[in-house]
C-alpha cells in the first residue's frame, strides 16, 4: 500500500509535466486548429536558458521567473514573426512551419549549449519526507506543488480577468471578437506566449530527473500528446486531468506490470493514444464538433 | 502546338535524359537519383491518402518498412529473385492499408494524424520485439542484385533503371486513377463527404481502398529501397521517415502527381545542402529552408508552379469572377 | 445638420468578384435607415463594407472620418457596432461574458454597471439568464442577446443584420419595439438590414433598395411604403 502511494505521488509529479505541455499543446490548437509540433522543443530551449542564467551566479527563483518572462516573449515573438505570415495557408503547411520550428530549436541548442548533458539543479530539498511509513521525494512534491500553482493562476486569468476573456472569446469565434473590437492577432500572439510559459515550467520541473540535453522534451512531448488525446483536444481542463491520469498509469503500469520495461513504457503510452481514438477520439472530456451541412 | 501535346513532349524528354543518366553519372549520384525515385513514389502514395482524399496520415513509414522488411525477408530467408518481392510488397500493404482504412473511417483529421502519429512511432519497438523474422536490431544484410542476362550494367545503373521503370509504371497508372471517375470521387469525399456520398459515392469503400492503395505505392517504395541501399534495420524506419515524407508531401504540393517528384528532390537534396552551408547546425538550416518554402509556397512548389501557370494564361481566359488564388478544391498536375 | 454616416460611390469585392457597384446613401444621426433587397443585392456586404470586412473603392465617412484604411477593430472604437448576419454569439460564454465583451471596444468603461442595468430594461429575459450559456438560448433570446451587445459599446451607429431573421412573428415585432425605444431614449443610429420589409418599413424613416449590388431607389419610408412596385415586389399585395 506505501509503495502504492509512493508511486501514485511519483506518477502525479510527472503527470504534472505532462499536464502544462498537453495544456500549451491544446490551448493553441483550440485557438487555431494548428498542433504546435515545437512546443516541447520550445521548451528545452527555455531550459537551457535558465541554465545559463544558474551559471552566471542568478539565484534560481530569480532565473526561474526571467526564464517565464523570457518564454513568454519569446512564444509571442514567435507567433507573430514566424507563424502570422501563414496564419491562412492549409494546415499542412502550418504544420510543416512548427515542424521547421522543432528541428531549429533542436539544432541551436546543439549548437549553443553542445550535446553534453548537464545537470540541471532542482530548488527542492533532496532529503525526502516521511509520512509515516511512506517516503515521498520533495522534489515530486515540489513539482506536483509548482503545477497546480500555474495552473491556478492561468484558471484564474482565464475566469475573471477582462484579458483572460478577450482570448477566450478570441479563440471560440474570431470573427465576432473582430466586431467588439478584440485585435484577434494579438490575443493569439499571447496564447502562444502562455503556452510558451506552461512548456518552459515543464522544461525546468523534469531538468533535474532526466537531465539536460537538447532532446530533453521528446518523450515528455509524445506523453503530452497521450494526455491530450486522452482528456481531449478540445478541453483545457481535460488535457490537465489527462496528464496526472497518464502520468499515473505510466507509473503504476512501470512498478506492477512486471515485463514492461523502460522501452515498452513508451509503447504503454502510444497505445493509450490508439485505444482512446477507437474508442472515444474526443477524449474524456472533449466535445465533438457538430459541423454544419 | 496544344499544351497538352506539349506536356507529353516534355516528359517524354525527361524520361530519355533519365534513361541516360546510368552512363553519364558517378554511382552514387545515380544511387542518390534512385533514391528520389523511391521516395517519390512513397510521396505520391502519401499523396493520394492526404492530398486528394484528405486524410492526413503522419505514419506513413510505416507501410514503407513493411514492404522493406517483406522484401528482404523473402530475399533473405526463401532467396526469391528480387523481382518477384516488389509486387508481393505492394499487394500485401494494399491489403493491410485497407484493413488500416476500416477503423481509421471512424477518425478525422486531428484524430487519424494522432493515430497514425502514434504507430509510426511504434514500429521500430514492433520490429525489434519480432526478431525471429526481422533480425532485431542488426537487421537485415542483404546483396544488391546484379543485372540479367549479363547485361554490362553495375549493380548500382541495373537498380536505377528497375526504379526508374517502377517509377514511370506507377506514376502512368496513378494519374490514370486520379485523372479519372475514380479521383474526382475521393477528391468529392475529401471536400465534401455527406455531398460525395448524397450523390452516390460509397465513401467508406473509397476511402479505405485509398488507404490500400496509399500504402501499396509506399510499400513498393519501401521494397526497392531495401534493395537498393542493402540493409534493413528497425532503427532506418522511425517515426523521423514518416515525418519526412509528410514534408515532401507537402514542399512537393499536397493533391498532386508532379508534387511527388518536385517533394522527393527536395527531402533528398536539401538536408545534404544545408549540411554544405552550415556543418554545426545544418537541421536549422533545414528548418528555415522548411518555413521559408512555406512562406513563398504555401501550396507547395506545384501550387506555386500552376499559379504562376494561371497568371501567365491569364490574358487567354475570360475574366468572370475567377480567382487566382487555388483552393485545397482545385487539384494539380 | 450633418451628416453622420456618408458612403460615395462604395464597391465592394470578394475576391475578384465585385458585390457592390457604386452604392451611396448618406444618414443623419439620430435616424432609422433600413436597407431593403432580395438574396444575394448585396446588403449585407454595405454592412460588412462600412465594418471594414470586405475590400472595398470609394468612400466612406463616419462623422466626417474616413473609414478606408482602418481595420474592423477600429471602426469599433469609433463607435460603430456591428450585430452580423447570424447573430455573432459566443455560444460558450455565458450571457454576461457576452454583454461584457460588447463593451471591450470602448476607451471609457466607466458607468459599466449601469449600462448592464439599462440592457436588462430593454431585454428583460437576459437577466433571467444572465449565468447561462448563451449558445442555450433561444433563436430571438440571441437576437436580444446580440443587439444588447451592440448596446453595451454605447454606440453612435448600429449596424444590424437580419434581426428579423428565423425568428416568429411575435418575437420580431417585440424586438423593433425595442428598438425603437432605443433608438427614441439614446439617440442611438441605426442601419438595419431586412428581408422583412413590413416590419422594417415600419420602423425606419428612410428606406433604400439594393438590386445585385446597386441601389434602385431610395426616399423616405412613408414615400416608399405607398409605392406601388415596391408594395407588389416587396409586401406581397
Amino acid at each position: 500500500m506505501d509503495i502504492f502511494i509512493q508511486q501514485v505521488v511519483s506518477g502525479l509529479a510527472t503527470g504534472g509535466i505532462y499536464a502544462s505541455v498537453a495544456l500549451a499543446l491544446v490551448m493553441i490548437y483550440q485557438a487555431t486548429d494548428v498542433v504546435n509540433f515545437a512546443q516541447g522543443e520550445m521548451a528545452m530551449f527555455a531550459t537551457y536558458i535558465c541554465w545559463s542564467l544558474l551559471n552566471a551566479g542568478v539565484p534560481y527563483w530569480g532565473a526561474f521567473l526571467a526564464t517565464l518572462g523570457i518564454a513568454f516573449a519569446g512564444g509571442v515573438v514567435i507567433e507573430r514573426v514566424v507563424i502570422r505570415p501563414v496564419e491562412n495557408a492549409p494546415i499542412l503547411s502550418i504544420v510543416i512551419v512548427t515542424l521547421g520550428l522543432l528541428v531549429i530549436c533542436n539544432s541551436l541548442a546543439g549548437w549553443i549549449w553542445t550535446y553534453v548533458q548537464k545537470p540541471f539543479p532542482s530548488p527542492f530539498p533532496s532529503t525526502p519526507f516521511k509520512v509515516g511509513e511512506i517516503i515521498l521525494g520533495a522534489h515530486d512534491l515540489g513539482q506536483i506543488g509548482i503545477t497546480l500553482l500555474v495552473l491556478l493562476c492561468i484558471y484564474l486569468f482565464f475566469r475573471f480577468t477582462p484579458l483572460g476573456l478577450a482570448m477566450r472569446a478570441a479563440a471560440q469565434n474570431p470573427l465576432s471578437s473582430r466586431l467588439v473590437g478584440i485585435r484577434v492577432g494579438w490575443m493569439l500572439a499571447l496564447g502562444w506566449g502562455l503556452a510558451a510559459v506552461f512548456g518552459a515550467v515543464a522544461g525546468m520541473m523534469v531538468a533535474p530527473i532526466l537531465t539536460l540535453e537538447p532532446n530533453l522534451m521528446g518523450g515528455v512531448q509524445i506523453y503530452a500528446f497521450a494526455a491530450a488525446t486522452l482528456g481531449g483536444f478540445t478541453s483545457p481542463g481535460g488535457a490537465v486531468l489527462g496528464g496526472f491520469i497518464v502520468g499515473v498509469v505510466e507509473n503504476l503500469v512501470g512498478t506492477y506490470v512486471g515485463f514492461i520495461g523502460t522501452e515498452l513504457k513508451f509503447t504503454v503510452a502510444l497505445a493509450m493514444i490508439i485505444v482512446v481514438l477507437l474508442v472515444r477520439p474526443t477524449g474524456l472530456f472533449g466535445s465533438s464538433l457538430v459541423k454544419r451541412v | 502546338m496544344s499544351s497538352r501535346l506539349a506536356r507529353n513532349v516534355g516528359i517524354l524528354a525527361l524520361l530519355v535524359l533519365a534513361g541516360a543518366l546510368p552512363f553519364m553519372l558517378s554511382n552514387f549520384r545515380l544511387f542518390q537519383f534512385t533514391q528520389v525515385y523511391i521516395y517519390a513514389i512513397a510521396i505520391l502514395g502519401l499523396n493520394m491518402l492526404t492530398g486528394y482524399n484528405g486524410q492526413f496520415s503522419l505514419g506513413h513509414g510505416a507501410f514503407y518498412a513493411v514492404g522493406a522488411y517483406v522484401s528482404a525477408i523473402m530475399m533473405d530467408r526463401w532467396n526469391v529473385p528480387y523481382g518477384w518481392t516488389i509486387p508481393v510488397a505492394g499487394v500485401l500493404c494494399l491489403v493491410v492499408g485497407f484493413l488500416f482504412g476500416l477503423p481509421a473511417l471512424r477518425l478525422e483529421g486531428l484524430y487519424l494524424a494522432l493515430a497514425t502519429f502514434s504507430l509510426a512511432l511504434a514500429v521500430p519497438q514492433i520490429l525489434k520485439y519480432f526478431e525471429h523474422w526481422t533480425g532485431g536490431s542488426q537487421g537485415i544484410v542483404l546483396t544488391k542484385p546484379g543485372a540479367p542476362f549479363g547485361l554490362p550494367l553495375n549493380p548500382d545503373q541495373w537498380l536505377y533503371l528497375i526504379t526508374l521503370a517502377v517509377l514511370v509504371l506507377l506514376f502512368w497508372l496513378g494519374a490514370n486513377l486520379l485523372r479519372g471517375r475514380v479521383g474526382r470521387a475521393i477528391v468529392a469525399i475529401r471536400d465534401n463527404h455527406i455531398a460525395a456520398e448524397a450523390m452516390g459515392v460509397n465513401s467508406a469503400l473509397y476511402k479505405s481502398l485509398v488507404f490500400g492503395v496509399s500504402a501499396a505505392y509506399t510499400g513498393v517504395a519501401g521494397a526497392l529501397s531495401a534493395s537498393v541501399i542493402a540493409f534493413v534495420a528497425p532503427d532506418s524506419f522511425n517515426v523521423f521517415l514518416s515525418v519526412t515524407l509528410l514534408i515532401g508531401s507537402v514542399i512537393g504540393g499536397l493533391a498532386s502527381i508532379s508534387g511527388a517528384i518536385y517533394g522527393a528532390l527536395f527531402i533528398q537534396f536539401v538536408p545534404n545542402w544545408a549540411q554544405d552551408i552550415s556543418k554545426a547546425a545544418p537541421w536549422a538550416i533545414f528548418g528555415v529552408f522548411l518555413i521559408v518554402f512555406m512562406y513563398v509556397m504555401p501550396f507547395g512548389i506545384a501550387g506555386a508552379i500552376r499559379l504562376l501557370w494561371i497568371r501567365m494564361t491569364r490574358s487567354r481566359v475570360s475574366q468572370e469572377g475567377r480567382s487566382a488564388v487555388p483552393s485545397q478544391a482545385h487539384t494539380t498536375t | 445638420m450633418s451628416a453622420l454616416l456618408e458612403v460615395q460611390d462604395l464597391e465592394a469585392f470578394y475576391g475578384r468578384t465585385k458585390a457592390l457597384h457604386g452604392v451611396s446613401f448618406s444618414m443623419v444621426p439620430g435616424g432609422i435607415t433600413t436597407i431593403l433587397g432580395a438574396n444575394g443585392a448585396g446588403k449585407t456586404t454595405t454592412l460588412r463594407a462600412i465594418s471594414r470586412m470586405v475590400r472595398t473603392a470609394g468612400t466612406i465617412r463616419f462623422e466626417g472620418r474616413p473609414l478606408d484604411h482602418r481595420a474592423t477593430e477600429d471602426v469599433v472604437q469609433l463607435g460603430i457596432a456591428h450585430a452580423p448576419e447570424g447573430r455573432g454569439t459566443f455560444v460558450h460564454l455565458t450571457v454576461e461574458e457576452n454583454l461584457r465583451l460588447g463593451a471591450w471596444g470602448r476607451r471609457d468603461k466607466r458607468g459599466l454597471e449601469g449600462d448592464f442595468e439599462r440592457v436588462f430594461g430593454y431585454f428583460p429575459v437576459l437577466r433571467e439568464r444572465r449565468r447561462q450559456m448563451a449558445g442555450t438560448l433561444s433563436g430571438g433570446e440571441q437576437q436580444m442577446l446580440a443587439v444588447a451587445r451592440a448596446l453595451m459599446l454605447r454606440p453612435r451607429l448600429l449596424l444590424l443584420d437580419e434581426p428579423s431573421l428565423g425568428l416568429a412573428p411575435l418575437v420580431v415585432r417585440e424586438i423593433f419595439r425595442i428598438l425603437r425605444a432605443v433608438n427614441q431614449e439614446t439617440g442611438v443610429s441605426i442601419l438595419l438590414v431586412e428581408q422583412n420589409a413590413v416590419q422594417a418599413l415600419d420602423l425606419a424613416d428612410h428606406v433604400f433598395l439594393l438590386e445585385t449590388g446597386r441601389v434602385v431607389m431610395q426616399g423616405p419610408s412613408e414615400v416608399l411604403r405607398r409605392d406601388d412596385a415596391i408594395r407588389r415586389a416587396y409586401l406581397g399585395y
